[in-house]
Formats: structure tokens, C-alpha cells, sequence
């Protein structure tokens, strides 16, 4: 019998109904929950207070990364070296705590593994495709980029699914990105994911799942789809999912905790199910040019603020929107920026390379590329280098990027989530600038009055060697 | 979770567009392992403004608050509806909300109002002097004026706010579905099932 043709979208879900109710409600089942210090202290005390177990202790993974200090951890001695910020302290050791004691496999702060949470997942193996995974993180839509469904949930959630193993959902809408083409010399993933949250909007996939599909993402590297997928938050959608290929299985092949034996061929059969039929259709579809994308940035206080190297900031009066021309004109007094002012021309004196979003060692050996043989400018006075994970920091220290980074001025740091959100000390000064390669240029979030710029791992390398926003490709012409 | 009905009070004239979650409790506020006391960091940024709606005396108190498009967007963090909590604020009339926070703010009895843009003026005209009321019941937010606006809200989410149910119980009480779903996996797609246990 011909059944309807589904989407990759349809595919996981149907896949992971446990029962649907009359209104719609479906209780769905969660195969991997990523779990951290911040968004769960307040889920295991509920837990415990209701006197509630952990159902499936095993489909759970904790792994410390947003308080960490990214200075060294251990002392000459090899002693722990005490984490100064009290309530940091006492965060993680709550979730070293809370983890053996629900029975669950806590990866320790001084482990090689140790990392950020959606790095881990995919480098451990224990993010697959098909899969459902959630995280009290928004960027868990990261692990879409493996072709998981994957998104950030709440600690009420996260509760939920340590108890249950479940979630009550209501299917979601499909958006359908369409990249065809191919991305120039110089334009990375990041710029492309830049480039269609500006195209989007924050909220242009709010209630939708987006699959990301054309000749563009079935040439990326499975670095560079986990940076797309990563993002999807920033267009309001909880998710993003790229179909596995042959990539996404060489990519996963061997990790620790992939399948194995029989198991590996059996799950490759299903995973080689997964990608959309011919004539499924999508509730909403975009088409993007990729010969249209330029290296990008953001001027705003929005991830849809972007703008291509090569341009200007904006006139707030440019924007159609009463509502917008009155964010943007707010946005550019905090960003200390002038309309009409080239891009170009905007100095920095911070660089972050780092975050879920661009830590893995594919983006480590972009920016490194850039700064071989070269030293960052005078004017930038903090620069570092944040890896996703010590797997990553111990690959990239093989291949000789440490000495690349820190002969151009960088600091070399320990694997977490950093000056992303700076709930470790890794934070921007008031008023300074930053070229960061984090997600979110939000008011106060790389620290208070901070003031950042999104771009890729090589623009933000091209700005600590020149001391301004830059692109990149008159570097590496 | 307290039962929701009915609110009614002052309503803080916010509107802005585009509320992000960093905006609503910053990251520094996150450290904490309780739900309580974030209302001291709450919209941190923004009451570092002279004259801002949320140190206003005329609003002090206020159960509601009403803001712009895509309110909640960003981070996860569901210290942002604990934040709102710690001001009192237990409903937030918008015109659109991020899915997450939404899911948050309804865990933890926060109510949503999605309205138009256009009753979204209105109500922040209304808002400067009068109180507002929102029955969630009839669906209805109301002014003291001619004001009657209606709002939809998913009716498993209305049922759980009206009744103050625990969801985690209740999904509990379906653990034979689930456990039907678990052993059908467990056969068909091992993998899947094996998690950390994997052999290595």
C-alpha cells in the first residue's frame, strides 16, 4: 500500500507517539535528555520532594558547562582549583550530586569527554539521527544537524522528562528552508544562518519545525549543519533537522555510545528511511539564494539584525515597521553606532571564538587559518579561544592550532559555555565591543552594556588581526 | 500549581516588541537552585532606566503585564517565568509568545493572552488608568470601558489552570502506555534504547 509521503519531520514523530489524546495532545517519548547545572537544580528537588525516580536513568546524560570557569581546573598538583563564584560552586555541585544520585552517567568537569552539552552529544554518539532529544537549553536544536528532533525545553520539562521519559506536544507546522546553489569562497554556515534569520525573522518560525534542505546542506560538513540547526531557536523555531546522509553515519560510526554490531545495521537501514519523500509537502517553504550570501554580521541587539560585511548600519527610518524603526533606533544607542556607518569601520576589543554554535574543531581550524603567521591588532585587548570539548581542545592542541592561537595573542581556555552568556567569568566590559561567534547579541548578554557582533569563527579571527570588523577574504584573498 | 480563574488588576504598559528571555532575568540571575527571588533581577536592564514602567508606583503590584510580538524568545531559561512570578505578575497578554516560554509560563500557572496588535493598543491605553480583568474561564479580557475582547487557549492548558492539576501526575497514571511504548522500542529499534548502557 502507498502511504501518504511524509516529511523527515513526520517521520521522527510518528515514530515517537506514545498515544494521542482528542484534543490533539500527543505524549511523546524522548530517547536522549541532555541534562546540565543551571536548568536543572529546581527538577531534581521536585522530584525529590514528590518523592519521584528517574524513569530511564539510562537515556540520560549530565555534563557540566555553563559556570565552569574555563581557566585551568586543576592546580599543579592536580587538585581541583575551587571555583571562586559561591552560587557557580554551588550549582555544580548540585548536579555532581543530583546525577549519581538519580543514577544517572555524569561526565566530570575534569574529564577529557567534558564539554558543552550539544557538543558532547553528538562527539559521544549519544545524539542519533531519528531521535528525539531535549535539553533545558535552546540550542539543543543543534542536534538536528545529525537529523534528531531535537529542542530546549523548560525545568518543569525537564522534570517531566526525567520522570516520564515523555512529553505532552502538539505537532508542530513544518518550514522548509531551500538552499540551492553553492556558498561563495569565504561564507561559511554561520554567515548562511545569519543570512536567513535576517531573511525570517525571530519570530518567522515560531510553532514550526524547520528542515533545512538543498544542495548546500548536503555538501556541508556535519560541523557545519550542527551550526545551522543550532540557530533554528533564533528564528523562533524550537527545532531545525537536516536529513542523515552517508556523512552524518561516517561522522557517527565508532563513536562511543553509537550503536554497535547488528544494532549499527540495523539502525542505519531506519536512519536510511528518514529523509523527506518525493512530494510530502511543508505547511511553509523559503527559498534562499546561496550565491545571494555574503560573510555576515550583526549591528542590532537582534539575531535578524544582520547586515553583509561590505554594508552599512542601517537607518532605523529604513524599516517599514513603526515598531521596528523604534527597536532599531534603541538597538543603535546601545550598540553606540551611527546610521550610515561602514561596517568595516567598526573597531572591536574583544574576541570571542567559542559557544555551541561555533567550538567544534572544524570551526577552531577556520579561525586559525586566518591567524597563522599573524598577531591580533593593538586595539583588541581580550581575545580567547573556548573549545566545545576537551576532545575538541585535545584534537586541536594535536594539530598544533594551540600555538597558532596563542602566538597571535589568544588565550587558550578549558571547554564551556564561556562569554556566550557569562555566567562564568568569561565576560565583555561595559560599553566594549566583541566579535563573537556565539549565538545571541541580546542587551547585556555577553555581560552588562556589552556590546556584541555575531559572525563566524574566520570573521571574528579577521577582526582580532585588523582591530575591526572585517571580511575575511581580503585576508585570505 | 494554584488554580487560575480569574485576574484582575492593573496591568503594566510595557509593549515592547521582541522580550527576550535575557531581558527578562539575566544570566547572572541563574546561578540559583530554588524558583524563588528572581523578581530582584527581573527586566534588570530595564529598570536601569529613569522613569520605566516597572519601578512606576502606579503599577506597583500589577498582576499583568502587556508587552509586544514574540514576547519570551531566546534562552529557555524558565527562570523567566519564576522571575515574572516574583513580581506577582501571573498573567502577560501579548500578541504573540515564544513556544518555550509559553510552555513555561503555563507550568507554572503564568497565564498567556494572546490578542491582536490593534486590542494590544487599546489595552496599554487602558492600562495607564484602569484596572483590566481576564476571565479565563469565558476567555475574555475585559476593561471597565466597552472593552470585550476574546482569546483562545488550548483547552488541555485551560483544564490544567482552571483545576491547578500536576502534569507530571498525571502523565504518571499513563505509565502502562508508556511502558507498552518502551518494551516496542526496546524490540524494534534496540539501539535506541540502549542510551550510556551501550557496551563499548
Amino acid at each position: 500500500m502507498a502511504s501518504k509521503p511524509r516529511t523527515l519531520y513526520d517521520k521522527i514523530w510518528d515514530a515517537h507517539v506514545v498515544e494521542t489524546r482528542e484534543d490533539g495532545t500527543s505524549l511523546v517519548f524522548i530517547d536522549r535528555h541532555l541534562v546540565h547545572e543551571v536548568t536543572s537544580p529546581q527538577a531534581f528537588e521536585a522530584l525529590r520532594l514528590a518523592g519521584r525516580k528517574v524513569r530511564r536513568p539510562d537515556l540520560t546524560l549530565a555534563v557540566p558547562d555553563h559556570n565552569l570557569p574555563t581557566t585551568p581546573r586543576l592546580d599543579d598538583r592536580g587538585q581541583r582549583v575551587p571555583i571562586a563564584d559561591p552560587q557557580s560552586a554551588a550549582q555544580l555541585e548540585a548536579l555532581e550530586a543530583n546525577a549519581p544520585a538519580f543514577g544517572i552517567r555524569y561526565i566530570d568537569a575534569n574529564a577529557a569527554e567534558q564539554g558543552i552539552v550539544h557538543v558532547v552529544g553528538p562527539e559521544q554518539g549519544f545524539s542519533l539521527p531519528g531521535s528525539t532529544i531535549v535539553c533545558g537549553d535552546s540550542h539543543t536544536a543543534a542536534h538536528g544537524g545529525i537529523g534528531a528532533l531535537a529542542f530546549g525545553i523548560g525545568t518543569s520539562e525537564v522534570e517531566h522528562v526525567l520522570a516520564t521519559q515523555t512529553l505532552l506536544l502538539k505537532r508542530s507546522r513544518t518550514l522548509e528552508v531551500v538552499v540551492d546553489g553553492v556558498l561563495g569562497a569565504g561564507v561559511t554556515p554561520k554567515d548562511l544562518i545569519l543570512h536567513i534569520i535576517g531573511v525570517i525573522g525571530t519570530a518567522g518560525g515560531t510553532g514550526h519545525v524547520i528542515e533545512y534542505r538543498g544542495r548546500v546542506f548536503e555538501e556541508m560538513s556535519i560541523e557545519g549543519r550542527l551550526t545551522v540547526c543550532n540557530m533554528s531557536i533564533e528564528a523562533g523555531a524550537r527545532a531545525g533537522l537536516i536529513a542523515p546522509d552517508e556523512k552524518t553515519f561516517s561522522y557517527l560510526q565508532g563513536r562511543p555510545l553509537a550503536p554497535k554490531g547488528a544494532d549499527w545495521d540495523a539502525a542505519l537501514k531506519w536512519w536510511r528511511s528518514l529523509p523527506t519523500d518525493p512530494g510530502a509537502t511543508f505547511d511553509k517553504s523559503v527559498r534562499i539564494d546561496a550565491t545571494a550570501v555574503e560573510p555576515t554580521v550583526t549591528w542590532g541587539t537582534s539575531p535578524e539584525d544582520v547586515v553583509p560585511i561590505g554594508g552599512v548600519v542601517p537607518d532605523p527610518a529604513s524599516f517599514a515597521d513603526p515598531s521596528k524603526q523604534a527597536a532599531a533606533a534603541k538597538s543603535l544607542t546601545y550598540m553606540g553606532l551611527t546610521p550610515g556607518q561602514l561596517l568595516s569601520d567598526v573597531a572591536v576589543e574583544n574576541i570571542f571564538i567559542g559557544s555551541c554554535t561555533n567550538s567544534r574543531i572544524e570551526d577552531l581550524r577556520a579561525a586559525a587559518e586566518v591567524l597563522r603567521g599573524r598577531r591580533k591588532a593593538e586595539g583588541v585587548k581580550w581575545a580567547i579561544v573556548v573549545p566545545g570539548s576537551g576532545l575538541v581542545r585535545a584534537q586541536a592542541e594535536a594539530e598544533g592550532l594551540d600555538r597558532i592561537f596563542i602566538d597571535a595573542g589568544f588565550e587558550w581556555r578549558e571547554p564551556g559555555c564561556s562569554a556566550c552568556l557569562g555566567m562564568n567569568p568569561d565576560k565583555v566590559p561595559p560599553g566594549e565591543r566583541c566579535a563573537s561567534t556565539s549565538n545571541r547579541n541580546f542587551v547585556g548578554r555577553q555581560g552588562p552594556g556589552a556590546r556584541t557582533h555575531l559572525m563566524s569563527p574566520a570573521m571574528a579571527a579577521a577582526a582580532a588581526v585588523t582591530g575591526h570588523l572585517t571580511d575575511v577574504r581580503e585576508l585570505t584573498g | 500549581m494554584d488554580p487560575v480563574s480569574t485576574i484582575e488588576g492593573r496591568a503594566i504598559p510595557f509593549g515592547a516588541k521582541n522580550v527576550d528571555t535575557d531581558v527578562i532575568i539575566p544570566a547572572e540571575w541563574l546561578k540559583t537552585i530554588t524558583r524563588e527571588g528572581l523578581g530582584q533581577g527581573a527586566f534588570q536592564t530595564v529598570r536601569a532606566e529613569p522613569g520605566n514602567v516597572f519601578d512606576d508606583p502606579e503599577y506597583a503590584g500589577a498582576p499583568i503585564l502587556i508587552a509586544g510580538d514574540n514576547f519570551g524568545c531566546g534562552s529557555s531559561r524558565e527562570h523567566a517565568a519564576w522571575a515574572l512570578l516574583d513580581l506577582g505578575i501571573t498573567c502577560v497578554i501579548a500578541p504573540s509568545f515564544s513556544d518555550i516560554f509559553a510552555s513555561n509560563a503555563f507550568k507554572n500557572g503564568v497565564l498567556t493572552v494572546a490578542l491582536p496588535q490593534d486590542q494590544i493598543d487599546r489595552l496599554l491605553v487602558v492600562a495607564l488608568s484602569d484596572e483590566i480583568t481576564i476571565d479565563l474561564e469565558h476567555q475574555t479580557v475585559t476593561s471597565p470601558f466597552q472593552d470585550r475582547f476574546t482569546f483562545e487557549i488550548d483547552p488541555f492548558r485551560k483544564q490544567c489552570l482552571l483545576q491547578g492539576l500536576d502534569e507530571v501526575g498525571l502523565t504518571l497514571a499513563r505509565d502502562k502506555a508508556i511502558t507498552t511504548y518502551e518494551t516496542r522500542q526496546a524490540a524494534q529499534m534496540p539501539w535506541l534504547a540502549k542510551g550510556t548502557e551501550i557496551a563499548a
